[in-house]
Protein backbone atom coordinates (compact mmCIF):
# COMPACT_ATOMS: atom_id res chain seq x y z
CA UNK A 1 0.00 0.00 0.00
CA UNK A 2 1.38 3.38 -1.01
CA UNK A 3 0.55 6.85 0.16
CA UNK A 4 -3.00 7.94 0.61
CA UNK A 5 -4.01 11.57 0.84
CA UNK A 6 -7.09 12.82 2.63
CA UNK A 7 -8.26 16.31 1.65
CA UNK A 8 -10.49 17.37 4.50
CA UNK A 9 -14.03 18.04 3.36
CA UNK A 10 -15.82 20.87 5.15
CA UNK A 11 -17.44 22.66 2.22
CA UNK A 12 -14.45 24.80 1.31
CA UNK A 13 -14.57 26.34 -2.17
CA UNK A 14 -11.21 25.24 -3.52
CA UNK A 15 -11.45 21.51 -2.83
CA UNK A 16 -11.94 20.80 -6.53
CA UNK A 17 -8.74 22.56 -7.58
CA UNK A 18 -6.71 20.92 -4.81
CA UNK A 19 -8.10 17.53 -5.77
CA UNK A 20 -7.38 18.11 -9.48
CA UNK A 21 -3.76 19.01 -8.77
CA UNK A 22 -3.12 16.00 -6.52
CA UNK A 23 -4.80 13.68 -9.01
CA UNK A 24 -1.96 14.44 -11.39
CA UNK A 25 0.57 13.41 -8.72
CA UNK A 26 -0.90 10.31 -7.07
CA UNK A 27 -3.71 7.76 -7.36
CA UNK A 28 -5.12 7.55 -3.87
CA UNK A 29 -6.71 10.89 -3.08
CA UNK A 30 -9.97 11.21 -1.18
CA UNK A 31 -12.02 14.25 -0.24
CA UNK A 32 -13.55 13.22 3.04
CA UNK A 33 -14.31 13.96 6.68
CA UNK A 34 -14.96 10.36 7.69
CA UNK A 35 -12.81 9.00 10.53
CA UNK A 36 -11.81 5.82 8.60
CA UNK A 37 -10.34 7.99 5.82
CA UNK A 38 -8.46 10.18 8.29
CA UNK A 39 -7.06 7.10 9.98
CA UNK A 40 -6.12 5.17 6.81
CA UNK A 41 -4.51 8.14 5.04
CA UNK A 42 -0.80 8.83 5.24
CA UNK A 43 -1.09 12.59 4.59
CA UNK A 44 -3.77 15.15 5.42
CA UNK A 45 -4.58 18.47 3.73
CA UNK A 46 -6.82 21.23 5.03
CA UNK A 47 -7.79 23.43 2.07
CA UNK A 48 -9.45 26.81 2.45
CA UNK A 49 -10.81 30.00 0.99
CA UNK A 50 -12.92 32.61 2.72
CA UNK A 51 -13.01 34.05 6.21
CA UNK A 52 -11.41 32.62 9.35
CA UNK A 53 -14.61 32.57 11.42
CA UNK A 54 -16.85 30.86 8.89
CA UNK A 55 -14.11 28.34 8.02
CA UNK A 56 -13.64 27.46 11.72
CA UNK A 57 -17.36 27.13 12.20
CA UNK A 58 -17.67 24.70 9.29
CA UNK A 59 -14.58 22.77 10.40
CA UNK A 60 -15.99 22.28 13.89
CA UNK A 61 -19.32 21.21 12.46
CA UNK A 62 -18.08 18.70 9.89
CA UNK A 63 -14.62 17.40 10.82
CA UNK A 64 -14.11 14.97 13.73
CA UNK A 65 -11.47 17.06 15.49
CA UNK A 66 -10.66 14.42 18.11
CA UNK A 67 -9.74 11.93 15.37
CA UNK A 68 -7.81 14.59 13.43
CA UNK A 69 -5.82 15.66 16.49
CA UNK A 70 -5.04 12.04 17.33
CA UNK A 71 -3.67 11.48 13.79
CA UNK A 72 -1.76 14.76 13.45
CA UNK A 73 -0.72 15.79 16.95
CA UNK A 74 -0.14 12.38 18.52
CA UNK A 75 0.67 10.06 15.62
CA UNK A 76 2.57 12.79 13.77
CA UNK A 77 0.93 12.39 10.36
CA UNK A 78 2.16 15.02 7.86
CA UNK A 79 -0.40 17.82 7.69
CA UNK A 80 -0.63 20.80 5.33
CA UNK A 81 -3.01 23.73 5.67
CA UNK A 82 -3.62 25.92 2.62
CA UNK A 83 -4.61 29.61 2.86
CA UNK A 84 -7.38 29.77 5.50
CA UNK A 85 -6.42 26.15 6.22
CA UNK A 86 -3.07 27.55 7.39
CA UNK A 87 -4.61 30.46 9.28
CA UNK A 88 -6.86 28.28 11.45
CA UNK A 89 -3.73 26.61 12.85
CA UNK A 90 -3.36 29.77 14.98
CA UNK A 91 -4.84 30.31 18.46
CA UNK A 92 -7.27 32.91 17.21
CA UNK A 93 -8.32 35.08 14.29
CA UNK A 94 -9.85 38.54 14.03
CA UNK A 95 -11.69 38.50 10.70
CA UNK A 96 -15.30 39.59 11.34
CA UNK A 97 -14.82 39.41 15.11
CA UNK A 98 -12.59 37.32 17.33
CA UNK A 99 -12.71 33.58 16.78
CA UNK A 100 -10.79 30.65 18.26
CA UNK A 101 -8.58 28.58 15.95
CA UNK A 102 -7.14 25.07 16.26
CA UNK A 103 -4.17 26.42 18.24
CA UNK A 104 -1.66 23.94 16.79
CA UNK A 105 0.86 26.67 16.00
CA UNK A 106 0.77 29.48 18.49
CA UNK A 107 -0.16 32.87 17.03
CA UNK A 108 -2.94 35.11 15.80
CA UNK A 109 -4.39 35.99 12.41
CA UNK A 110 -4.73 39.71 11.78
CA UNK A 111 -5.52 42.08 8.94
CA UNK A 112 -2.53 42.93 6.74
CA UNK A 113 -0.98 46.34 7.03
CA UNK A 114 -0.30 46.78 3.36
CA UNK A 115 0.08 50.57 3.30
CA UNK A 116 -0.55 51.92 -0.19
CA UNK A 117 -1.20 48.50 -1.68
CA UNK A 118 -4.82 47.50 -2.18
CA UNK A 119 -6.37 44.58 -0.34
CA UNK A 120 -7.00 41.76 -0.87
CA UNK A 121 -3.46 40.81 -1.81
CA UNK A 122 -4.17 38.96 -5.05
CA UNK A 123 -1.55 37.77 -7.48
CA UNK A 124 1.89 36.25 -7.86
CA UNK A 125 4.41 37.15 -5.20
CA UNK A 126 7.64 35.57 -4.12
CA UNK A 127 8.52 33.93 -0.83
CA UNK A 128 11.80 34.49 0.98
CA UNK A 129 12.84 31.32 2.74
CA UNK A 130 13.90 32.03 6.31
CA UNK A 131 14.26 28.42 7.41
CA UNK A 132 14.77 25.43 5.15
CA UNK A 133 12.14 22.71 5.33
CA UNK A 134 11.49 19.67 3.17
CA UNK A 135 8.68 21.57 1.44
CA UNK A 136 11.14 23.82 -0.37
CA UNK A 137 13.38 21.13 -1.85
CA UNK A 138 14.13 21.82 -5.49
CA UNK A 139 12.79 25.39 -5.38
CA UNK A 140 14.75 28.61 -5.54
CA UNK A 141 14.71 30.85 -2.44
CA UNK A 142 12.60 33.46 -4.18
CA UNK A 143 9.99 31.35 -5.88
CA UNK A 144 6.70 33.01 -6.88
CA UNK A 145 3.34 31.67 -5.78
CA UNK A 146 -0.27 32.73 -6.21
CA UNK A 147 -1.85 34.53 -3.23
CA UNK A 148 -5.43 35.63 -2.43
CA UNK A 149 -5.94 36.98 1.10
CA UNK A 150 -6.29 40.04 3.34
CA UNK A 151 -5.36 38.50 6.69
CA UNK A 152 -2.00 37.14 7.79
CA UNK A 153 -0.55 34.72 10.32
CA UNK A 154 1.45 36.32 13.16
CA UNK A 155 3.29 33.50 14.87
CA UNK A 156 4.24 33.80 18.53
CA UNK A 157 7.42 31.81 18.18
CA UNK A 158 9.49 33.20 15.28
CA UNK A 159 10.99 29.78 14.70
CA UNK A 160 7.62 28.54 13.42
CA UNK A 161 7.90 30.79 10.35
CA UNK A 162 9.67 29.20 7.39
CA UNK A 163 9.17 31.90 4.74
CA UNK A 164 8.11 35.53 4.46
CA UNK A 165 6.55 37.57 1.66
CA UNK A 166 6.57 41.32 1.09
CA UNK A 167 3.38 43.25 0.33
CA UNK A 168 3.58 46.58 2.09
CA UNK A 169 4.56 44.60 5.18
CA UNK A 170 6.59 41.42 5.44
CA UNK A 171 4.21 38.70 6.46
CA UNK A 172 4.65 35.00 7.18
CA UNK A 173 3.77 33.01 4.07
CA UNK A 174 4.85 29.56 5.28
CA UNK A 175 4.73 28.07 8.79
CA UNK A 176 6.31 24.77 9.73
CA UNK A 177 6.63 22.89 12.97
CA UNK A 178 7.52 19.18 13.08
CA UNK A 179 4.92 17.41 10.91
CA UNK A 180 2.62 20.45 10.61
CA UNK A 181 2.89 22.83 7.66
CA UNK A 182 0.87 25.79 6.45
CA UNK A 183 1.11 27.88 3.30
CA UNK A 184 -0.68 31.20 2.81
CA UNK A 185 -0.54 30.92 -0.98
CA UNK A 186 -2.43 28.49 -3.20
CA UNK A 187 -0.08 25.76 -4.44
CA UNK A 188 -2.94 24.26 -6.45
CA UNK A 189 -2.99 27.47 -8.53
CA UNK A 190 0.77 28.00 -8.61
CA UNK A 191 1.60 25.76 -11.54
CA UNK A 192 4.92 23.97 -11.46
CA UNK A 193 6.21 25.54 -8.25
CA UNK A 194 2.97 24.63 -6.48
CA UNK A 195 3.18 21.10 -7.73
CA UNK A 196 6.73 20.77 -6.40
CA UNK A 197 5.61 21.91 -2.94
CA UNK A 198 2.77 19.40 -2.91
CA UNK A 199 5.05 16.60 -4.11
CA UNK A 200 7.58 17.49 -1.42
CA UNK A 201 4.81 17.35 1.15
CA UNK A 202 3.94 13.82 0.04
CA UNK A 203 7.61 12.85 0.35
CA UNK A 204 7.52 13.67 4.05
CA UNK A 205 6.94 10.46 5.97
CA UNK B 1 7.33 41.94 -4.43
CA UNK B 2 4.09 41.32 -6.27
CA UNK B 3 4.59 40.65 -9.96
CA UNK B 4 3.00 42.08 -13.07
CA UNK B 5 1.02 39.47 -14.93
CA UNK B 6 0.90 38.22 -18.50
CA UNK B 7 -2.53 36.82 -19.34
CA UNK B 8 -3.77 34.98 -22.42
CA UNK B 9 -7.43 35.64 -23.17
CA UNK B 10 -9.39 32.85 -24.79
CA UNK B 11 -12.52 33.83 -26.66
CA UNK B 12 -15.19 31.19 -26.96
CA UNK B 13 -17.95 31.50 -29.48
CA UNK B 14 -20.52 28.73 -29.54
CA UNK B 15 -18.04 26.40 -27.90
CA UNK B 16 -15.17 27.09 -30.26
CA UNK B 17 -12.02 29.01 -29.60
CA UNK B 18 -12.01 32.00 -31.94
CA UNK B 19 -9.94 34.95 -33.03
CA UNK B 20 -11.66 38.33 -33.01
CA UNK B 21 -11.21 41.64 -34.83
CA UNK B 22 -12.96 44.86 -33.79
CA UNK B 23 -15.58 42.72 -32.00
CA UNK B 24 -17.01 41.99 -35.47
CA UNK B 25 -15.07 39.38 -37.36
CA UNK B 26 -14.31 35.91 -36.03
CA UNK B 27 -12.18 33.01 -37.11
CA UNK B 28 -12.38 29.50 -35.67
CA UNK B 29 -9.18 28.30 -33.96
CA UNK B 30 -10.31 24.91 -32.71
CA UNK B 31 -10.82 23.13 -29.42
CA UNK B 32 -10.63 25.23 -26.22
CA UNK B 33 -9.46 22.39 -23.98
CA UNK B 34 -6.44 21.67 -26.15
CA UNK B 35 -5.57 25.36 -26.08
CA UNK B 36 -5.60 25.56 -22.31
CA UNK B 37 -3.31 22.58 -21.99
CA UNK B 38 -0.86 24.25 -24.31
CA UNK B 39 -1.02 27.59 -22.52
CA UNK B 40 -0.70 25.95 -19.12
CA UNK B 41 2.55 24.33 -20.14
CA UNK B 42 3.79 27.66 -21.36
CA UNK B 43 3.43 29.30 -17.95
CA UNK B 44 0.91 32.03 -18.27
CA UNK B 45 0.23 33.86 -15.00
CA UNK B 46 -3.49 33.50 -15.35
CA UNK B 47 -6.12 32.70 -17.95
CA UNK B 48 -9.20 34.62 -18.97
CA UNK B 49 -12.03 32.79 -20.70
CA UNK B 50 -14.71 34.94 -22.26
CA UNK B 51 -17.88 33.55 -23.72
CA UNK B 52 -18.71 35.87 -26.61
CA UNK B 53 -21.53 33.78 -28.03
CA UNK B 54 -24.58 35.77 -29.00
CA UNK B 55 -26.87 32.79 -28.55
CA UNK B 56 -26.93 29.65 -26.41
CA UNK B 57 -25.51 27.22 -28.92
CA UNK B 58 -22.39 25.29 -28.02
CA UNK B 59 -21.03 22.64 -30.26
CA UNK B 60 -17.58 21.18 -30.47
CA UNK B 61 -18.71 18.02 -32.16
CA UNK B 62 -16.06 18.22 -34.83
CA UNK B 63 -13.55 17.19 -32.18
CA UNK B 64 -15.54 14.22 -30.97
CA UNK B 65 -12.81 11.75 -31.67
CA UNK B 66 -11.03 12.96 -28.56
CA UNK B 67 -13.69 14.70 -26.53
CA UNK B 68 -17.29 14.02 -25.72
CA UNK B 69 -19.74 16.47 -27.21
CA UNK B 70 -20.28 19.52 -25.00
CA UNK B 71 -23.48 21.41 -24.91
CA UNK B 72 -22.85 24.33 -22.57
CA UNK B 73 -20.21 26.90 -21.72
CA UNK B 74 -20.26 25.56 -18.14
CA UNK B 75 -19.32 22.08 -19.29
CA UNK B 76 -16.45 23.50 -21.31
CA UNK B 77 -15.23 25.44 -18.25
CA UNK B 78 -15.46 22.34 -16.06
CA UNK B 79 -13.28 20.48 -18.55
CA UNK B 80 -10.82 23.32 -18.83
CA UNK B 81 -10.43 23.70 -15.07
CA UNK B 82 -9.23 20.10 -14.82
CA UNK B 83 -6.36 20.94 -17.12
CA UNK B 84 -5.36 24.25 -15.60
CA UNK B 85 -3.39 24.89 -12.42
CA UNK B 86 -3.40 28.64 -12.41
CA UNK B 87 -5.94 31.33 -11.62
CA UNK B 88 -8.78 31.43 -14.10
CA UNK B 89 -11.23 34.26 -14.81
CA UNK B 90 -14.40 33.40 -16.65
CA UNK B 91 -16.84 35.85 -18.16
CA UNK B 92 -19.52 36.53 -20.71
CA UNK B 93 -23.29 36.32 -20.42
CA UNK B 94 -23.28 36.63 -16.63
CA UNK B 95 -26.68 37.90 -15.59
CA UNK B 96 -27.28 36.80 -12.01
CA UNK B 97 -25.60 35.59 -8.82
CA UNK B 98 -26.40 31.96 -9.65
CA UNK B 99 -24.33 32.22 -12.82
CA UNK B 100 -21.38 33.36 -10.70
CA UNK B 101 -21.81 30.69 -8.08
CA UNK B 102 -21.96 28.05 -10.79
CA UNK B 103 -18.78 29.24 -12.52
CA UNK B 104 -16.87 29.41 -9.23
CA UNK B 105 -17.99 25.92 -8.31
CA UNK B 106 -16.71 24.67 -11.66
CA UNK B 107 -13.22 25.93 -10.90
CA UNK B 108 -13.21 29.61 -11.90
CA UNK B 109 -11.36 31.86 -9.41
CA UNK B 110 -12.90 35.09 -10.65
CA UNK B 111 -15.72 36.11 -12.90
CA UNK B 112 -15.76 38.96 -15.37
CA UNK B 113 -18.94 41.02 -15.53
CA UNK B 114 -19.71 43.54 -18.27
CA UNK B 115 -23.16 44.38 -19.63
CA UNK B 116 -24.99 43.31 -16.48
CA UNK B 117 -22.92 45.75 -14.42
CA UNK B 118 -23.85 48.59 -16.79
CA UNK B 119 -27.51 47.66 -16.64
CA UNK B 120 -27.61 47.34 -12.88
CA UNK B 121 -24.80 48.86 -10.82
CA UNK B 122 -26.04 47.16 -7.65
CA UNK B 123 -25.10 43.83 -9.19
CA UNK B 124 -21.41 44.65 -8.66
CA UNK B 125 -22.04 45.38 -5.00
CA UNK B 126 -24.10 42.24 -4.52
CA UNK B 127 -21.50 40.05 -6.23
CA UNK B 128 -18.66 41.50 -4.16
CA UNK B 129 -20.57 41.06 -0.93
CA UNK B 130 -21.58 37.50 -1.76
CA UNK B 131 -18.31 36.18 -3.19
CA UNK B 132 -15.64 38.72 -2.17
CA UNK B 133 -14.06 41.54 -4.19
CA UNK B 134 -11.15 39.30 -5.14
CA UNK B 135 -13.36 37.35 -7.52
CA UNK B 136 -15.24 40.24 -9.13
CA UNK B 137 -13.65 41.56 -12.31
CA UNK B 138 -15.51 44.24 -14.21
CA UNK B 139 -14.74 44.23 -17.88
CA UNK B 140 -14.87 47.58 -19.69
CA UNK B 141 -15.05 47.76 -23.49
CA UNK B 142 -14.06 51.25 -24.65
CA UNK B 143 -14.48 52.77 -28.08
CA UNK B 144 -13.63 56.18 -29.49
CA UNK B 145 -16.74 57.86 -30.87
CA UNK B 146 -16.46 61.39 -32.24
CA UNK B 147 -13.09 61.77 -30.56
CA UNK B 148 -14.32 60.69 -27.11
CA UNK B 149 -13.93 57.45 -25.21
CA UNK B 150 -17.26 55.76 -24.61
CA UNK B 151 -17.98 52.59 -22.63
CA UNK B 152 -19.84 50.09 -24.80
CA UNK B 153 -22.12 47.29 -23.68
CA UNK B 154 -23.61 44.14 -25.23
CA UNK B 155 -20.35 42.93 -26.76
CA UNK B 156 -19.45 46.35 -28.10
CA UNK B 157 -22.75 46.88 -29.90
CA UNK B 158 -24.45 49.45 -27.66
CA UNK B 159 -23.28 52.88 -26.51
CA UNK B 160 -23.61 53.87 -22.88
CA UNK B 161 -23.44 57.27 -21.20
CA UNK B 162 -20.20 56.50 -19.38
CA UNK B 163 -16.63 57.36 -20.15
CA UNK B 164 -14.12 54.68 -19.10
CA UNK B 165 -12.43 56.68 -16.30
CA UNK B 166 -15.65 57.62 -14.63
CA UNK B 167 -17.06 54.09 -14.97
CA UNK B 168 -13.83 52.56 -13.61
CA UNK B 169 -14.04 54.75 -10.50
CA UNK B 170 -17.67 53.82 -10.06
CA UNK B 171 -17.05 50.08 -10.23
CA UNK B 172 -14.13 50.39 -7.83
CA UNK B 173 -16.31 52.16 -5.29
CA UNK B 174 -18.95 49.44 -5.66
CA UNK B 175 -16.48 46.70 -4.72
CA UNK B 176 -15.00 45.42 -7.99
CA UNK B 177 -11.62 43.82 -7.33
CA UNK B 178 -10.14 44.32 -10.75
CA UNK B 179 -10.81 45.92 -14.14
CA UNK B 180 -10.33 44.28 -17.51
CA UNK B 181 -9.95 47.18 -19.93
CA UNK B 182 -10.42 46.46 -23.60
CA UNK B 183 -10.11 48.81 -26.57
CA UNK B 184 -12.58 47.87 -29.28
CA UNK B 185 -10.73 50.03 -31.81
CA UNK B 186 -7.51 48.10 -31.23
CA UNK B 187 -9.07 44.61 -30.99
CA UNK B 188 -7.27 42.36 -33.47
CA UNK B 189 -5.49 45.28 -35.15
CA UNK B 190 -1.95 44.40 -33.93
CA UNK B 191 -0.99 48.09 -33.67
CA UNK B 192 -0.42 48.09 -29.92
CA UNK B 193 -2.44 48.97 -26.84
CA UNK B 194 -4.26 52.27 -26.56
CA UNK B 195 -1.73 53.68 -24.09
CA UNK B 196 -3.70 56.88 -23.40
CA UNK B 197 -6.74 54.86 -22.40
CA UNK B 198 -4.70 52.53 -20.17
CA UNK B 199 -2.88 55.40 -18.50
CA UNK B 200 -6.05 57.38 -17.82
CA UNK B 201 -7.89 54.47 -16.23
CA UNK B 202 -4.98 52.99 -14.29
CA UNK B 203 -4.18 56.43 -12.84
CA UNK B 204 -7.76 56.88 -11.71
CA UNK B 205 -8.17 53.68 -9.63
CA UNK B 206 -6.25 51.77 -6.99
CA UNK B 207 -7.48 48.32 -7.98
CA UNK B 208 -5.52 46.37 -10.62
CA UNK B 209 -6.20 47.14 -14.28
CA UNK B 210 -5.66 44.47 -16.93
CA UNK B 211 -4.78 45.87 -20.35
CA UNK B 212 -6.33 44.26 -23.41
CA UNK B 213 -6.66 44.87 -27.13
CA UNK B 214 -4.17 45.49 -29.90
CA UNK B 215 -1.02 43.52 -29.15
CA UNK B 216 0.88 42.63 -32.30
CA UNK B 217 4.38 42.12 -30.90
CA UNK B 218 6.03 41.50 -27.52
CA UNK B 219 7.19 45.11 -27.28
CA UNK B 220 3.57 46.22 -26.96
CA UNK B 221 3.32 44.34 -23.64
CA UNK B 222 6.45 46.06 -22.35
CA UNK B 223 5.22 49.46 -23.49
CA UNK B 224 2.04 49.19 -21.39
CA UNK B 225 3.96 47.99 -18.32
CA UNK B 226 6.57 50.72 -18.66
CA UNK B 227 4.34 53.67 -19.56
CA UNK B 228 1.23 53.03 -17.47
CA UNK B 229 0.27 51.70 -14.05
CA UNK B 230 -1.54 48.62 -15.36
CA UNK B 231 -1.09 45.51 -13.22
CA UNK B 232 -1.38 42.99 -16.03
CA UNK B 233 -1.12 42.76 -19.78
CA UNK B 234 -3.49 40.52 -21.69
CA UNK B 235 -3.92 39.49 -25.29
CA UNK B 236 -5.73 36.86 -27.29
CA UNK B 237 -4.79 36.47 -30.93
CA UNK B 238 -1.02 36.77 -30.66
CA UNK B 239 -0.75 33.74 -28.37
CA UNK B 240 -2.38 31.34 -30.79
CA UNK B 241 -0.11 31.57 -33.80
CA UNK B 242 3.36 31.34 -32.32
CA UNK B 243 4.82 28.20 -30.82
CA UNK B 244 5.74 28.65 -27.12
CA UNK B 245 4.20 32.11 -27.34
CA UNK B 246 3.58 32.83 -23.66
CA UNK B 247 7.02 31.62 -22.70
CA UNK B 248 8.68 33.81 -25.31
CA UNK B 249 6.64 36.85 -24.35
CA UNK B 250 7.46 36.32 -20.67
CA UNK B 251 11.14 35.87 -21.37
CA UNK B 252 11.13 39.07 -23.40
CA UNK B 253 9.48 41.05 -20.59
CA UNK B 254 11.87 39.65 -18.00
CA UNK B 255 14.87 40.54 -20.09
CA UNK B 256 13.43 44.02 -20.66
CA UNK B 257 13.50 44.48 -16.89
CA UNK B 258 9.75 44.30 -16.32
CA UNK B 259 8.65 43.04 -12.91
CA UNK B 260 7.33 39.65 -14.04
CA UNK B 261 7.85 36.11 -12.78
CA UNK B 262 11.28 34.86 -13.84
CA UNK B 263 11.57 31.98 -16.26
CA UNK B 264 13.61 29.59 -14.09
CA UNK B 265 10.95 26.92 -13.77
CA UNK B 266 9.78 27.19 -17.31
CA UNK B 267 9.67 24.01 -19.33
CA UNK B 268 11.99 23.38 -22.24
Amino acid sequence: MGDKLCILDYGSGNVGSVFNMFSTIMDRVVVSNRPPDLISSTHIILPGVGAFGSAMEKIKKTIPLDVLEEEVLRKGKPFLGICVGMQVLADKGFEFGECKGLGWISGTVEKMESGDFSLPHVGWNNIEVSRQTKLFEGLSDNQDFYFVHSYVFKEKNSNDAAAKTDYGEKFTSVVARDNIFGVQFHPEKSQKAGRIILKNFLDIK
Amino acid sequence: MKKKRLIPVLLLKNGWLVQSREFKFYRNLGNPVDAVKRLNEWVSDELIYLNISKEEVYDIRRDDQNYPNRCSFEEIIADVSKATFMPMTVGGRIGNLNNIEKLLSLGADKVSINSKALEDKKFIEQSAREFGSQCVVVSIDAKIINGKYIVMSQGGSKETLYNPVEWAKTVESLGAGEILLNSIDRDGMKNGYDIDLLAAVSDAVKIPVIACGGVGEWAHFAEALQKTKVDAVAAANIFHYIDQSVYLAKKYLYEEGCNVRPCDLMPA
